[in-house]
C-alpha cells in the first residue's frame, strides 16, 4: 500500500520529515480518499477541503522554516460533529442545530491547531451522541467500510468510519457510554476513552455531563497515545477538568505484559456474547498469559446492573443539558403565539426520535415522586459500580473484556427496538460510570469478515498501563487486516 | 410489567409538544425501557452514598481577574431573532 492515505501517523510523520512526502500530499491524499469512498459511507457531515488544504500548506512552509509543533504536525483529521469549530458548521447530527456556525472553538480544537494537526473535516454522529449505529443521525445513516450493509457503531460512527477508510489518519469522538470504544471496535480501528476529565470538554456539546469523555481513534495504539497527549491536561474552561500534571501516556508503551496482572471481567464476557468474540478474547487474554502475563478471573456482580442505571442517569443529565435547545439563543425556531409554544414546537420539530426518548425518560426519572426510586437509586448503584472496579484494581493491573457483544450488526436490525440498541454497549458502559480509562484494540476478524475489538480497562489516570497493555495487545494480535472499501477497486485500482 | 406513566404530563414537563399518537407510542417505549431499568432496584443500596460525578471534587475557582468574552454580535449571530442587542421571542404571556 503506497497511498499516503494509508499509513498511520508514525510512519506519516516519519516520512514528511525525511522530506518524502509533504502535509499537503497527505492530506490531499485523504481528501481524495474521502471524495471515492463518501458515497458509500457517509462518515463526514462536512469535509472543509479549502481549510485543510491551507492548514497542509502552513504546516509544510512551518516545518520548511525549522518549526516543528510535534508529532501530530500537518496530520489530516478528523471531528465528531458535536465538537464546536469556529466558523464552521457544527450540527451534532441535529435538524435543531442546522446550520449552526459556532462562534468559538471547543479546547481540544484549539490544542489540535497548536500541535499542527489539519482538520479535513465533522463526522456524522447518532444525534447528541445518543446512539450506538450511527443510524440516528438526522443526516442519514454513516455505513461500515467493512461491510457497506452493516452499522459502523455509534455514536461516533462517522470518525471510526474515517479513520478505517483512511479519509483522516486519526479523528476524535466522544465516549458517554461507549461511543467511541463500540465503533472502533465494530470498525477494526483503535479507540480509547480517557480518565473523566483528562480531556477538557469545553465545546463538546454535552450530551452527559458526568459520563461524556472526548477521547482518540487511530490505526495504531501508539498514534492514539500520540492524539491524546495532543489534547490531555488541564483547562480553566471546564470546571470538572483534573488539576496538576498529566499522566505519563507513552512512556511504558514498549514495555510489554511480562509480571503484569491481567484480571478477565466474568460478567462482562460470558452472557450474551457472540462465541466468536467470546473467543477471539479468550485466545488474546491465552496469548497475553503466553507472553508473561498472570491472568486471573475477576467477578464485578454489579456491572450486570450498569445498563440500567446509565439508562436512568444519562437520560436524566440528558433531559437537563439538552434544556438549552429552546429556539431562542441558536439552530431552529418553529412557529408558536407565545414563547413556551414555540419552545415546544421547536423542540417537537427539531430533535429526533431517540432524543425524545431519552429527554422523556430523563425528565420521568428526576420528576417528583421518582426521582430516588430511579435517579437515585441509579447513582447508588454507580457507587457501588465504582467501588468493585477500586477493589479490583488493589489486585490487578487492568482488566480485560470484549468492547461490543457483537461485531457490526445490519443497518436497520435493532432501530425498531431501542433496548436491543442499548445492549450494544454492555461492555463499555462501566468505565462512563467509573470515569476509568478504556481502550479498544482490533484482534481479530470473524467468520463474516467483520473486526472484533478487544477492550483493556484501567484506574483512573492509568493511562501509561492502558496504553502499555493495548500496545502488547496490538503487538500479539497482528491484525494487520484493512476495511474491505479501503483496499477496494474502487479505492485503489 | 411496563411501568405506567403519565406521559402527557412528562411531555408537558420536558417542553416537547406531541401528537396523541406520539404519546401514545413514547409512552409504551418508556414504560418497556424503565421496566429494565428498575432492575437498579433489585440491589441493596441502603447506606451507600451516591455518586453524581466520577471525580471527587468540590467547587473549581479561578483568579477574579477580567479577561476578554465573547462579544454580543458573536452571541447573537446564532439567533432564530435578535434585535438592538438582545434575543427576540414571541411573547411570554398568552392572551388568556
Amino acid at each position: 500500500m503506497s497511498d499516503p492515505a494509508d499509513l498511520t501517523i508514525k510512519a506519516a510523520g516519519d516520512a514528511m520529515r525525511a522530506g518524502e512526502l509533504t502535509s499537503l500530499d497527505l492530506t490531499e491524499a485523504a481528501l481524495e480518499r474521502a471524495r471515492i469512498t463518501e458515497s458509500h459511507l457517509h462518515a463526514f457531515l462536512t469535509l472543509d477541503q479549502a481549510g485543510a488544504k491551507e492548514a497542509a500548506a502552513a504546516a509544510d512552509a512551518a516545518l520548511a522554516a525549522g518549526e516543528d509543533a510535534g508529532p501530530l504536525h500537518g496530520i489530516p483529521i478528523a471531528l465528531k460533529d458535536n465538537m464546536c469549530t469556529k466558523g464552521i458548521e457544527t450540527t451534532a447530527s441535529s435538524q435543531i442545530l442546522s446550520g449552526w456556525i459556532p462562534p468559538y472553538n471547543a479546547t481540544v480544537v484549539d490544542r489540535l491547531s497548536a500541535a499542527g494537526a489539519v482538520v479535513v473535516g465533522k463526522t456524522n454522529l447518532d444525534e447528541f451522541a445518543m446512539g450506538s449505529s450511527t443510524e440516528n443521525s438526522a443526516y442519514g445513516t454513516t455505513r461500515n467500510p467493512w461491510d457497506t450493509d452493516t452499522v459502523p457503531g455509534g455514536s461516533s460512527g462517522g470518525s471510526a468510519a474515517a479513520v478505517a477508510a483512511g479519509s483522516a489518519l486519526g479523528a476524535f469522538g466522544s465516549d458517554t457510554g461507549g461511543s467511541i470504544r463500540q465503533p472502533a471496535s465494530l470498525c477494526g480501528v483503535v479507540g480509547m476513552k480517557p480518565t473523566y476529565g483528562l480531556v477538557s470538554r469545553y465545546g463538546l456539546i454535552a450530551f452527559a455531563s458526568s459520563l461524556d469523555q472526548i477521547g482518540p481513534f487511530a490505526r495504531s495504539v501508539e498514534d492514539a497515545a500520540v492524539l491524546l497527549e495532543a489534547v490531555a491536561g488541564f483547562d480553566i474552561h471546564d470546571a470538572t477538568s483534573i488539576r496538576g500534571d498529566v499522566p505519563n501516556i507513552r512512556g511504558s508503551l514498549s514495555e510489554g505484559v511480562a509480571g503484569l496482572k491481567v484480571g478477565i471481567v466474568t460478567e462482562l464476557s460470558t452472557t450474551g456474547i457472540d462465541p466468536e468474540v467470546r473467543e477471539a478474547v479468550v485466545q488474546t487474554v491465552n496469548e497475553l498469559s503466553d507472553a508473561g502475563a498472570e491472568v486471573v478471573d475477576v467477578s464485578l456482580p454489579s456491572c450486570e446492573y450498569g445498563l440500567s442505571a446509565y439508562y436512568l442517569i444519562a437520560p436524566a443529565e440528558c433531559s437537563a443539558n439538552l434544556a438549552r435547545f429552546d429556539g431562542v439563543r441558536y439552530g431552529l425556531r418553529a412557529a408558536g403565539s407565545t414563547t413556551e409554544e414555540m419552545m415546544a414546537a421547536t423542540r417537537a420539530e427539531g430533535f429526533g426520535p431517540e432524543v425524545i426518548r431519552r429527554i422523556l425518560l430523563g425528565t420521568y426519572a428526576l420528576s417528583a415522586g421518582y426521582y430516588d426510586a430511579f435517579y437515585g437509586q441509579a447513582q447508588r448503584v454507580r457507587t457501588l459500580i465504582r467501588r468493585e472496579f477500586a477493589a479490583a484494581y488493589e489486585d490487578v493491573d487492568v482488566l480485560v473484556a470484549p468492547t461490543s457483544p457483537t461485531t457490526a450488526f445490519p443497518i436497520g436490525e435493532r432501530t425498531a427496538d431501542p433496548i436491543a440498541m442499548y445492549y450494544a454497549d454492555v461492555c463499555t458502559i462501566p468505565m462512563n460510570l467509573t470515569g476509568d480509562p478504556g481502550i479498544s484494540v482490533p484482534v481479530g476478524l470473524d467468520s463474516k469478515g467483520l473486526p472484533i475489538g478487544f477492550q483493556v480497562m484501567a484506574p483512573a489516570l492509568g493511562e501509561e498501563r492502558l496504553f502499555q497493555v493495548a500496545k502488547a495487545v496490538e503487538d500479539i494480535a497482528g491484525f494487520t487486516a484493512r476495511a474491505a472499501l479501503a483496499t477496494s477497486e474502487v479505492v485503489q485500482p | 410489567m411496563p411501568v405506567e406513566i403519565d406521559i402527557a404530563k412528562v411531555a408537558s414537563l420536558a417542553r416537547i409538544a406531541l401528537s396523541d399518537e406520539e404519546l401514545r407510542r413514547y409512552g409504551e417505549q418508556l414504560g418497556a425501557i424503565l421496566e429494565h431499568a428498575e432492575r437498579v432496584q433489585q440491589l441493596p443500596t441502603e447506606g451507600i452514598p451516591p455518586t453524581s460525578h466520577p471525580v471527587p471534587m468540590t467547587n473549581a475557582f479561578r483568579d477574579d481577574v477580567v479577561t476578554g468574552s465573547l462579544p454580543a454580535e458573536d452571541a447573537l449571530a446564532g439567533a432564530p431573532e435578535a434585535e438592538d442587542g438582545y434575543f427576540r421571542v414571541p411573547p411570554v404571556l398568552g392572551d388568556s
